[in-house]
């Protein structure tokens, strides 16, 4: 079944809810190579962007129900999670501008737009111990899965699982953006907050279908 | 009027302390304003206090934006992408150190140089030697 505006939203509102539960847990990653912010920012965001759209009511228009995301993020989360989570969704929202239901094909539109805001915004590449580490081998798993002819739910599950892996694979990195770069070497042997979250928000995704 | 200073940093407390002691230097002839903090006051960055700032710090010879770090980069150029064409023109993002800069722009600022000759002066007081030898 396509994405519509009621299933965009169920998943907005799965994100917030794990955002929500894993706030301490975030917090004690950043904390760790940070600033101790991650995860009362991203629940501040989403609970922000909840708040939003049960207020104006989602419109049927899923681009736009995404650029409402963003732009609420963007003012509301306080750290660099912000910016970049912001022009995620924003770019994902204008890449999909119009659309009322979303077809796999859409769905690997979005996650490439928003992949491509982030980079363009923290001027970072995978390697670096990012949210990029998990996003940029989910999406090329989602496209992989669509060429092999799975279907969105398969899809969906392969991404989250990619973005799990790049999550893990940031704990021998060294920080080279944000904040974590100030640690130098001692940035190492640490899961990244933002990667971390990352996963947490494309699982949320696998967990819907 | 002068070029403005938007002085954006995580703390509250320390962009409105820089706007203090760069305003000091310059007893009100140059437009400083502090965007620190979130909304709410707590640390981290607004996009929406630093374009109220930009408009409060704007007379119209343009606006050097300073910040400390991290997100503050990014909030202010998205603050900057935000402005209509003719006035992003006058406005420059610094990498300034921010003390030394913010102090540096005022004074240049207060003499009445433009917008380049305030970001190349504040750009320099990376350089800028505090007497301690060695």
């Amino acid at each position: 079944m396509a994405v519509d505006s009621a299933a965009m939203l169920a998943w907005l509102e799965k994100v917030a809810g794990r955002l929500h539960e894993q706030r301490a847990y975030l917090t004690d990653l950043d904390a760790a190579i940070g600033d101790a912010d991650h995860g009362v920012n991203m629940d501040r965001g989403f609970t922000a962007v909840m708040a939003k759209l049960q207020a104006e009511g989602a419109p049927a228009d899923v681009g736009a129900i995404l650029k409402t995301v963003g732009a609420t993020l963007v003012s509301t989360v306080g750290g660099a999670s912000g910016p970049l989570y912001g022009t995620a969704f924003l770019r994902a929202g204008m890449a999909l501008a119009g659309k009322t239901a979303l077809e796999p094909d859409d769905i690997e539109d979005g996650l490439k737009a928003a992949l491509e805001g982030i980079k363009a915004r923290g001027k970072a590449q995978a390697g670096e111990k990012t949210m990029i580490d998990a996003l940029e081998p989910a999406v090329a798993a989602f496209s992989a899965a669509l060429a092999a002819g799975k279907d969105k739910r398969a899809a969906l599950a392969a991404t989250a699982d990619a973005a799990e892996e790049g999550m893990r694979a940031t704990i021998p990195l060294l920080a080279t953006k944000g904040r974590a770069s100030y640690l130098g070497e001692r940035s190492r042997d640490h899961q990244d907050p933002g990667a971390t979250s990352a996963a947490m928000i494309l699982r949320a995704a696998a967990d819907q279908e | 009027m002068a070029v403005g200073l938007v002085i954006v940093s995580h703390s509250q407390r320390l962009a409105e302390g820089v706007a203090e002691l760069a305003g000091q230097m310059t007893q009100g002839a140059v437009k400083i304003v502090a965007a620190g903090g979130t909304d709410s006051g707590e640390l981290g960055t607004s996009l929406e206090k630093v374009q109220r700032a930009l408009e409060a710090a704007d007379s119209g010879d343009g606006v050097l934006l300073l910040i400390d770090l991290g997100s503050a980069t990014m909030v202010a150029q998205m603050a900057l992408e935000a402005l209509p064409e003719e006035r992003r023109a006058r406005v420059l993002l610094s990498d300034a150190p921010l003390v030394e800069g913010a102090v540096v722009a005022a004074v240049e600022a207060s003499i009445g140089s433009d917008l380049a000759q305030v970001a190349a002066t504040a750009k320099d007081a990376v350089t800028m030697d505090k007497g301690v030898g060695g």
